[in-house]
């Protein structure tokens, strides 16, 4: 006996019955629903023309984001408030005053990515985000549009906050207790059969970390779904079949921050989004990092740990993560094993994962005295774009000398690598140009890159050799500016 | 900011889009959101993945026999011509015998659902031969493939006058190409309709040629057809020519099942399958004086037109016609080399060659002031049209309403230019890894097509008994405010407000034989044909007033919802009732034709075009010389756009063709593998600007004197294209960024796209031939 999947749309309970599990929202709100005011751009979560608006209970509240609905199944909605753009025209017909002041601003032409950027803004305004310039560029980052330019969609994201508070539409009270009402106590199952193929799929969302590990043990062949940023693109783009589906989105305590005296532990649950100023504390470079990561939408979705498990070649996550010292945790049933991450990566596609284990935890050291942490990825495009090299550099500066160095690299070599060569060339020398010039030569022994369409084999190279200079540079305090961001903040100023 | 329109409020008035209400509460309808009839049919198309083959076999019976599968069509289904060209009759609907890109047509599945389609088509048994394929211009070149001959355009004695130059220099830049990226994919919905005729819900520009191809395709006469669009998600060109395919193969489909169809390419399909901006490659050969003035210069351009001919003949016209963007270039001689490669036939794309074109003069002009030693400006500011002689065109066409020195003289003013470029020197001169450049160019834009009939326009305007009016034209709407803009000059002609002219959706069976809403003209040509309905509908309103009331013609007016008469007001819908009831029409088509001009293309001599449009912009950028990274830092743009019908709608043009020029020439990058395959056919890998692209400072100014010397509607000027080739600032900035590693002493060999790789190669390149080291 299948399950119902049960979310709130406008004021109401709905239940669906008997649906595809991969079927994603946007197909079924266009095609079931015809709710075509969400659009498909892409299918792959990188235009925002699907944007729509999740709010779900967490620790007592209501927190809503911005998902990309062509990557998102159905079933993840269950027990969770969707909103679409045709949600949020008032009772009385009235604009909501991010629509009102799009309009004002004259910030639509085609207007096909418009409700798009209408729901990334709609979900901005609930969260009270700031609006200042670089905040706006971050939250239409994952919007693409190709008409305006985009100065008229952020000059109106600016004033969206004087415009008179949209009126009717439910309570945070009353979202509440709809929420509340709908709230399983157990896994969410659903079995679903093809019709034309007559295969049974099956789509689980465990609730605990042991109906989780219990679950996983039982479907060994099972794909884990966390964001479904890289999963969701299986379907939509690789038209693969997946029989049985394992969530992970609605395991509690999946997404943990674990603060010890010496180290982080981050649960695999936990979002881009949720990290993002977390490790950012503790990182900044980390933190910088996340935030070119996809798009406000993406990050809402993906997690760190998802990324990983399925050594996804667009997380760039991973060379950061790697030099600074992180230890991978595997789970199968009871048992866990612990392994430096970069060990993780056997080779292109391929994991030390076995079937029946699924990614914990992650634990990071906390940043420690004497510590250099740098890092940037270079991309054709500054945000939303996979990087062409992404550094990362963990030195250990006392005294003038290098006492330690952990550096990785993405984009180099078929999998995150640490530069060995590099690091050895480092490691007992004085923290100089001359010492950084002959470590900048190693990387030459520690990789051979390909050329692609992201960039060529001796570009990447010497990239990756500057990035090291310029990790040198920006510690050694000169005065001179290396930052271009810097200087287009100044020249906003 | 209260842009609602309102009373009084019609031409020259920052009026909102027509549909902006729905665009952001999700109402406007869009081809793929119409209602879909219960028994439709979704269409798959299964492309080659070779370039260059010849088909052996094609074993479609196990695609036929899939459940839910309804019909499978490949060429020998066509009842009429497999044609969907525009032009030539070299695009076939689906590949026969042949196949000449990766990407082309094989087949169509129409199945229940789109899952099931695709699922089927890969059940096809496809035996190929392979063929070596010309992928690059260069491949070409040394094949000899051309779509068409070799064109030149010549004017006076250029190898002359090169010989005698003082100064001479030569040089070569490649040019990327550009995928459209409208957000909105190709998209038909065909429906059948009683005789075997069809209507079709297409997103395009050019619904006659829809229509045209359709009844090619199924041997109907073109007046089986019907083909509306209401609007789209964005076109830039991508949808003038290449929605035929779409819509005839919903069509035949239609035609085998008798249930309705729908094809809607996801964006992977899209951009493989569709063409794009062509790329060039342009040689230069000038000489000049020691001011910098041209004296003779000798311009070879060379596109990848893909396998056929598409629009590429008018393409490359244009390009040649804009060499000179904004310059008087003495003695010219202008080869244009159309090269035929076995790769996606590339087609219009906002400029439609005009920005390849200008892009090869403006890289003269800043090799010319780098050999000089001069600011760029100053070379460019030398070489402006001027009063004649220096007012010819190389095609012989005379310059009459040349603003460019006056507008660039303004610009170059309110941006302070001089103090900026002393401040980026000093910048520079203090930073080592960051270098900064600024660059001003001009944009002259020919305005008119110029193949000389497509210049014409039809509209069709009722008045009802209750006096609201029945707005129809053949131009459709893309995101442009065509639409709104024509309403405009109606409500102005009927003294009306804007709400009572209703916009209805384009449709060959209102207005035929129209044109593509294409070459900025959209707005010239369909707002006079429009204005020519109304006025013929006024007029008659005029005489049935003047004879009824007795009272001379020229003692009427309208104004204000009303119609004065005599000494008598009457309101506007009371007159048209009254006329009404006296059997007065009140329904009239409207027609124009642009005037003057003519075009031999012999010759390459004539008056191509009716009028040009000007701007000029600075761009600021800075780039990071250890990466190649860059960012624009500032931008200010003076555009003339005649007297503006809307500055709100005029502006959106200026700012957003800015960007998706910058996007052009920095980050977006079409990347093919040596087979041909375009490896970049997503957003994942194609990076058209996202928000945190556009300049961080932004200042654009729409010329106050601007008006249009021609009688066009209103004395506005097209916007649509033009503003695109002010990104063109940005190129060069970025150029003048990198010359700066090395004193401004070597032009740096920069491509486009600008990616940080080609920048940092540019600076290393650079520095290299000035033997100057890293900092």
């Amino acid at each position: 006996m299948s399950d119902v999947i049960r979310f709130i749309l406008d004021g109401q309970i709905q239940a669906v019955h008997n649906v595809d599990p991969e079927l994603t929202l946007l197909n079924f709100l266009r095609t079931h629903w015809r709710r075509t005011g969400t659009k498909e751009g892409c299918a792959e979560g990188d235009c925002g023309a699907c944007t729509i608006v999740i709010g779900e209970m967490r620790r007592g509240a209501v927190h809503y984001r911005a998902i990309n609905a062509c990557i998102l199944f159905l079933p993840m909605l269950d027990g969770k408030e969707l909103m679409t753009v045709e949600s949020l025209r008032g009772r009385d017909g009235w604009l909501h005053p991010v629509q009102q002041a799009l309009v004002d601003h004259h910030a639509s032409q085609c207007g096909f990515c418009t409700p798009g950027i209408v729901m990334s803004l709609y979900a901005h305004y609930l969260n009270r985000g700031p609006v200042d310039v670089a905040t706006l560029n971050d939250v239409l980052a994952g919007n693409l549009c190709r008409c305006t330019g985009y100065r008229p969609i952020v000059a109106a994201a600016q004033v969206m906050y004087d415009y008179p508070s949209p009126s009717g539409g439910l309570g945070d009270t009353e979202t509440q207790t709809l929420l509340a009402s709908i709230q399983r106590t157990s896994m969410l199952a659903l079995v679903h059969e093809c019709t034309r193929s007559g295969v049974m799929k099956k789509f689980f969302a465990p609730r605990t970390l042991d109906e989780l590990s219990e679950a996983i043990g039982a479907h060994d062949d099972a794909v884990i779904l966390a964001g479904g940023t890289d999963v969701g693109l299986w379907v939509t783009k690789q038209h693969r079949m997946l029989k049985t589906v394992i969530s992970v989105g609605d395991v509690k305590d999946f997404d943990l921050w674990v603060d010890t005296d010496s180290t982080i532990e981050i649960g695999a649950g936990m979002r881009y989004g949720q990290a993002m100023a977390r490790l950012g504390s503790y990182y900044p470079d980390m933190g910088a990092l996340i935030r070119r990561i996809g798009s406000v939408q993406i990050r809402n979705s993906g997690t760190i740990g998802g990324n990983i498990a399925n050594g996804s070649p667009i997380g760039d996550m991973m060379p950061v993560l790697i030099a600074s010292g992180a230890i991978l945790v595997l789970r199968k049933r009871n048992k866990t094993r612990e392994m430096p991450l970069e060990d993780y990566f056997i080779s292109y596609g391929k994991q030390d994962r076995q079937p029946g284990e699924f990614v914990e935890k992650i634990i990071l050291p906390k940043p420690c005295a004497h510590q250099v942490f740098w890092a940037h990825k270079i991309s054709k495009r500054f945000d939303q774009d996979i990087s062409a090299v992404c550094g990362a550099f963990n030195f250990t500066i006392e005294k003038g000398h290098v006492k330690a160095a952990r550096i990785c690299y993405g984009g180099m070599a078929a999998t995150p690598k640490r530069a060995r060569a590099c690091e050895d060339s480092l490691m007992g020398k004085l923290w100089s140009y001359a010492v950084v010039q002959d470590a900048m030569r190693a990387l030459e022994k520690d990789y051979q890159p390909l050329s692609d369409m992201r960039a060529s084999e001796s570009y990447r190279m010497t990239v990756a050799k500057n990035l090291l200079y310029k990790c040198f540079l920006a510690d050694t305090k000169n005065e001179e500016p290396l930052d271009i961001l810097e200087l287009a903040v100044e020249s906003h100023g | 900011m209260d842009s609602r329109p309102g009373k009084g409020m019609r031409v020259h008035q920052a009026l909102r889009h027509d549909s902006a209400l729905k665009h952001v509460s999700g109402e406007a309808l869009y081809v793929d959101d119409l209602p879909a009839p219960s028994d439709m049919l979704h269409i798959y198309i299964a492309m080659s993945p070779h370039a260059h083959a010849r088909i052996l076999e094609m074993d479609l019976d196990a695609v036929r026999v899939v459940t839910g599968v309804a019909a499978v069509v490949s060429a020998g289904d066509i009842p009429g011509q497999n044609d969907v060209s525009p032009v030539a009759g070299d695009d076939p609907l689906f590949a026969e015998g042949e196949v000449y890109y990766a990407g082309q047509s094989l087949f169509a599945v129409a199945a229940e659902s789109l899952e099931i389609a695709r699922a089927a088509a890969l059940e096809a048994k496809v035996q190929y031969e392979i063929l070596t394929p010309l992928i690059t211009i260069d491949q070409a070149r040394q094949a000899g493939s051309y779509i068409e001959d070799s064109q030149t355009m010549a004017c006076g004695d250029a190898a002359a006058a090169l010989k005698n130059a003082p100064r001479r220099l030569k040089g070569r830049m490649i040019i990327g190409g550009q995928d459209h990226f409208y957000l909105e994919g190709q998209v038909a919905l065909a429906l059948p309709q009683e005789d075997g005729d069809m209507v079709i819900h297409s997103s395009t520009q050019h619904p006659s040629e829809v229509q045209h191809c359709v009844a090619r395709v199924l041997g109907l006469a073109s007046h089986s057809v019907t083909v509306e669009v209401r609007r789209m998600g964005g076109g830039f060109g991508g949808k003038e020519t290449q929605p035929a395919l779409m819509a005839a193969a919903a069509a035949l489909v239609v035609r085998k099942t008798g249930r309705p169809a729908k094809l809607c390419l996801d964006r992977d399909d899209d951009m493989k399958l569709t063409g794009k901006r062509h790329d060039f490659e342009i040689n230069y050969h000038v000489g000049f004086d020691e001011t910098g003035r041209i004296e003779g210069i000798d311009l070879a351009l060379a596109s990848r037109c893909g396998y056929s001919e598409d629009l590429s003949s008018a393409i490359n016209d244009r390009a040649m016609f804009h060499v000179d963007n904004a310059y008087f270039l003495g003695q010219a001689t202008i080869t244009s080399h159309r090269y035929k490669t076995h790769t996606v036939s590339n087609t219009a794309f906002r400029g439609f060659g005009g920005p390849q074109g200008m892009m090869g003069i403006e890289r003269v002009m800043d090799e010319i002031a780098m050999a000089l030693g001069k600011d760029p400006l100053d070379i460019r500011k030398v070489n402006l049209y001027g009063k004649a002689p220096r007012n010819i065109t190389p095609y012989h066409q005379h310059v009459e309403d040349n603003v460019a020195p006056e507008l660039i003289t303004q610009l170059e003013a309110h941006a302070r230019y001089r103090e900026r470029r002393a401040e980026i020197k000093d910048f520079n001169r203090a930073s080592p890894f960051l270098k900064k450049g600024l660059a001003l160019t001009p944009v002259k834009f020919g305005i008119s097509f110029t193949k000389t009939h497509l210049n014409q326009a039809g509209a069709l305007i009722h008045i009802y008994a209750d006096g609201s009016v029945h707005l129809n034209h053949g131009g459709t709407e893309m995101g442009q405010g065509l639409l709104i803009k024509v309403a405009q000059i109606i409500a102005e002609e009927f003294a009306i407000d804007l709400g009572c002219v209703k916009i209805t959706a384009t449709t060959t069976g209102k207005v035929p034989n129209t044109s593509a809403t294409a070459a900025s003209a959209g707005t010239d040509l369909n707002g006079m044909a429009a204005l020519n309905a109304a006025q013929e509908i006024k007029g008659r309103l005029i005489a049935f007033a003047a004879k009824h009331y007795h009272c001379a013609r020229e003692h009427i007016s309208f104004s204000d919802n009303h119609v004065t008469i005599g000494n008598r007001v009457i309101a506007f819908a009371d007159l048209v009732n009254q006329a009404y009831l006296a059997r007065v029409s009140l329904s009239s088509t409207g027609f124009y034709k642009t005037p003057e001009i003519h075009y031999d293309r012999a010759t390459h001599r004539g008056r191509p075009f009716y009028y040009f449009s000007y701007g000029a912009a600075v761009s600021e950028v800075v780039i990071d010389t250890l990466t190649g990274e860059n960012k624009v830092l500032r931008v200010d743009i003076l555009h003339d756009v005649g007297r503006s019908l809307n500055p709100a709608i005029d502006r959106g043009q200026i700012e957003g063709g800015f960007v998706q020029g910058m996007g052009w020439l920095t980050t977006e990058e079409l990347y093919f593998d040596d087979g041909g395959h375009l490896l970049t056919h997503a957003p994942s890998t194609y990076k058209i600007p996202a928000c945190s692209d556009r300049p961080v400072e932004f200042n654009i100014e729409i010329w106050e004197k601007g008006s249009n010397l021609k009688e066009t509607i209103h004395r506005s000027k097209a916007v649509g294209e033009p503003p695109l080739m002010l990104a063109i600032s940005v190129f060069s900035a970025l150029g003048d960024a990198v010359a700066s590693v090395a004193g401004h002493k070597f032009m740096p060999r920069l491509d486009a796209p600008a990616t940080p790789e080609r920048i940092l190669t540019a600076v290393e390149e650079t520095r290299r031939r000035a033997g100057v080291g890293k900092s």
